[in-house]
């Protein structure tokens, strides 16, 4: 058991003979993720890094068994090819793509909830369960297997946070990157859900960002389960001045509520272990389990 | 991307929805020719001249003025464009420097013949992040600031979501005119004017449309008064027209530039400055100046791809505000291998020569060690760290 993805996914990249998918393909070949293919219209039937190249993600389906897609299309395709993906039977669509318009996630989102199928990102790294697969593009060798998982908005921090738990002994059960755009496929609530009711995890850490309310629902998520697994969180942007968007275009302060300040004060009477600091992450978390 | 009133009126106009008619004016004597078309076109006697800026509450600091004769049309004219205009939204508010204006919209008078007659309403559109639909949210409390009314009489701000398959449909613009208390043709022309407003709104990939006042005339027609107009800056590929109304005076001169540069940057008016890659680790980095006693001077978030140039670019723009008393650089190397950023570092502190600030870089990730010996071996002072605790520690040490 592992979370979304594991060494058993067989995972196709659309956007395979891209520049940044075929990159990325190829890490995560090296890093001994199951990639069994990749999809480029038009390019049916060609090899590339020794992987099969179909022509739709439905022919990925068919021919390769495909149930776990990793999307690297430009931000003006990348909306069509999450659906495409969902309606092929695809069941984990993590989508990389960083800026595709607002407008086109609210008719993705309405679109794919038909469908049994779960979206991560966009605008995201992706998601690592460590010495077993890895969808995305995060820096492999930081992520240890162990029994922690996270959750994040944010690429680098998740890379930082990972690296202070493996500094503290620990180790990463999964590792999902939820995106930081205003509308993404799985918000925290959802991915810290999975990780809750994995029997592979044993605490998480949940990092998210000013702006919307994510944090606050997945708090009272967590609090409204018994929680039996600690949770350490943290929020990027306790300086951050309202009104301005920092980097991610969902990272921006609009009401009193989606300020860092109200977001850890909600968290911390949920029972989450609130660090003020980003560097105190795995000293806090070796707290928490007691260590 | 923020429109000025007189671009988002455009916009909406070009969908068909009702607005104040006005023209653009940049001097006192294009605004007296301005005021004479739009006597002539509109039978308006007198005019509204509008100051426009990217900020809002612009009659609370001067920037809207009535003209009921050329004589005042000239004075108010003169008196508005150049000056510099504070609003509750300019920097540092009321009290702050202001911004300059550089032109102003001379605008047909609404109310007459019979202000008294006139009703002002509150109707706005944005995506709601929670619901992940488009939401309409109205009032009948228009012409205010609709914070004040959502909190002091929640009960007269309504809302009404568009589903995302089918889009805006009849009943919900009927639902709308309704509430807002309309009969008879100024209960048809609201209904016409919310489909085409909303139509605007996904036609242009628009991310906020604030129409305060939206204006029921004497003689029954619904028009937007004011548009406060925000476009999804993704979405603009599918819009170049919309993308060359982009006005790059309304906006920071440094963070302009560094966009040029492909880096993503925010003045802020602390003390020290930081250069890091990702925007979640940028924010954090800000925090962690802030909790060891700095105060961040900008967000800045080099991407994925820091090389050499783009760090010396960086830190240029750093370095350019008298502010800063010292620099974190915060790499956390992945696809970015951390060698390279540090000889970027070394590089740039040598192209630019005299850097009289103290300089932390703190190199995690791919190839860590290696950095840390390029940094530690170049002679330059500049304190390194590999452990985010470690840099902290450090910025304690000399902000202190």
């Amino acid at each position: 058991m592992s979370v979304l993805v594991n060494k058993d996914s067989k995972i196709i990249v659309q956007g395979f003979t891209g520049k940044e998918g075929g990159f990325h393909a190829g890490q995560m070949i090296d890093y001994g993720t199951n990639v069994v293919g990749g999809v480029t219209p038009g390019k049916g039937g060609q090899e590339h890094l020794g992987k099969p190249v179909f022509n739709s993600v439905d022919e990925a389906v068919q021919k390769a068994g495909a149930d776990t897609s990793i999307i690297f299309v430009p931000p003006r395709f990348a909306g069509d090819a999450v659906m495409e993906a969902a309606e092929a039977g695809i069941k984990v669509i993590i989508c990389i793509t960083e800026g595709i318009p607002v407008q086109d996630m609210v008719k993705v989102k309405a679109y794919i909830e038909k469908f049994d199928c779960t979206l991560i990102g966009p605008n995201c790294p992706g998601v690592i369960t460590p010495e077993e697969a890895k969808v995305g593009i995060m820096p492999g060798f930081v992520f240890k297997k162990g029994r922690i998982g996270i959750v994040s908005k944010s690429g680098t921090l998740t890379y930082e946070a990972a690296d202070q738990i493996v500094k503290a002994g620990l180790g990463i059960s999964t590792a999902i990157g939820i995106g930081g755009d205003p509308i993404v496929g799985t918000p925290t609530r959802e991915a810290v859900k999975l990780l809750m009711e994995d029997p592979e995890t044993d605490a998480i850490v949940m990092i998210g960002e000013i702006g919307g309310n994510y944090e606050a629902l997945a708090a009272e998520y967590i609090s409204s389960t018994g929680n039996k697994k600690p949770v350490v969180g943290f929020i990027a942007g306790q300086t951050a001045p309202a009104g301005r968007t920092m980097g991610h275009a969902g990272a921006i302060v609009g009401g009193e509520d989606d300020t860092a300040e109200a977001k850890m004060r909600i968290m911390g009477e949920h029972g989450i272990h609130v660090v003020q600091s980003p560097a105190e992450i795995g000293e806090t978390m070796l707290k928490a389990l007691g260590k | 991307m923020n429109l000025h009133e007189y671009q988002g009126k455009e916009l909406l106009a070009s969908y068909g929805v009702a607005i104040q008619r006005g023209k653009i004016a940049h001097t006192v004597e294009e605004a007296v020719q301005a005021f004479k078309d739009i006597q002539s076109e509109t039978g308006s006697e007198m005019a509204v001249v509008k100051a426009q800026i990217h900020a809002g509450g612009r009659g609370k600091g001067g920037g809207v003025k009535l003209a009921k004769n050329m004589d005042e049309l000239k004075e108010h004219a003169g008196n508005i464009l150049g000056m510099m205009l504070k609003t509750p939204q300019t920097p540092g508010g009321m009290d702050g420097a202001g911004k300059l204006v550089r032109k102003i919209l001379v605008a047909e008078d609404t109310y007459a013949p019979d202000f008294d007659a006139c009703k002002e309403y509150y109707i706005s559109i944005l995506m709601d992040r929670g619901m992940k639909q488009n939401v309409i949210i109205y009032s009948t409390e228009g012409g205010m600031d609709i914070e004040a009314v959502a909190e002091e009489t929640p009960e007269l701000v309504h809302k009404e979501y568009i589903d995302p398959h089918l889009g805006l449909l009849g009943f919900q613009s009927r639902k709308i005119a309704f509430n807002l208390g309309l009969e008879g043709k100024a209960f048809k022309e609201m209904t016409k004017f919310i489909a085409k407003l909303y139509a605007a709104f996904v036609g242009s990939d628009a991310s906020l449309f604030e129409i305060n006042p939206c204006l029921h005339t004497a003689d029954d027609r619904i028009l937007a008064v004011d548009s406060k107009v925000s476009l999804d800056e993704n979405a603009l590929f599918r819009h170049p027209e919309l993308a060359e109304l982009r006005d790059t005076d309304e906006e920071d001169p440094t963070e302009v530039e560094a966009q040029s540069y492909g880096l993503n940057f925010v003045n802020l008016d602390g003390n020290v400055g930081c250069m890091v890659n990702g925007a979640g680790l940028a924010m954090a980095t800000m925090d962690i100046i802030k909790l060891s006693g700095g105060s961040p001077a900008n967000f800045l978030d080099v991407g994925g791809t820091a090389d050499a140039a783009r760090v010396e670019q960086a830190f240029r723009i750093i370095l350019r505000d008298e502010n800063v008393k010292a620099i974190l650089i915060n790499i956390f190397g992945g696809i970015v291998r951390c060698d390279r950023v540090a000889q970027g570092v070394v590089d740039a502190y040598k192209n630019i020569g005299d850097i009289n600030v103290p300089i932390i870089v703190r190199l995690q990730g791919t190839n860590a060690d290696i950095a840390k010996t390029i940094i530690d071996e170049s002679g330059l002072e500049v304190h390194s760290a590999i452990l985010l605790k470690e840099a902290a520690d450090l910025v304690k040490k000399v902000v202190a």
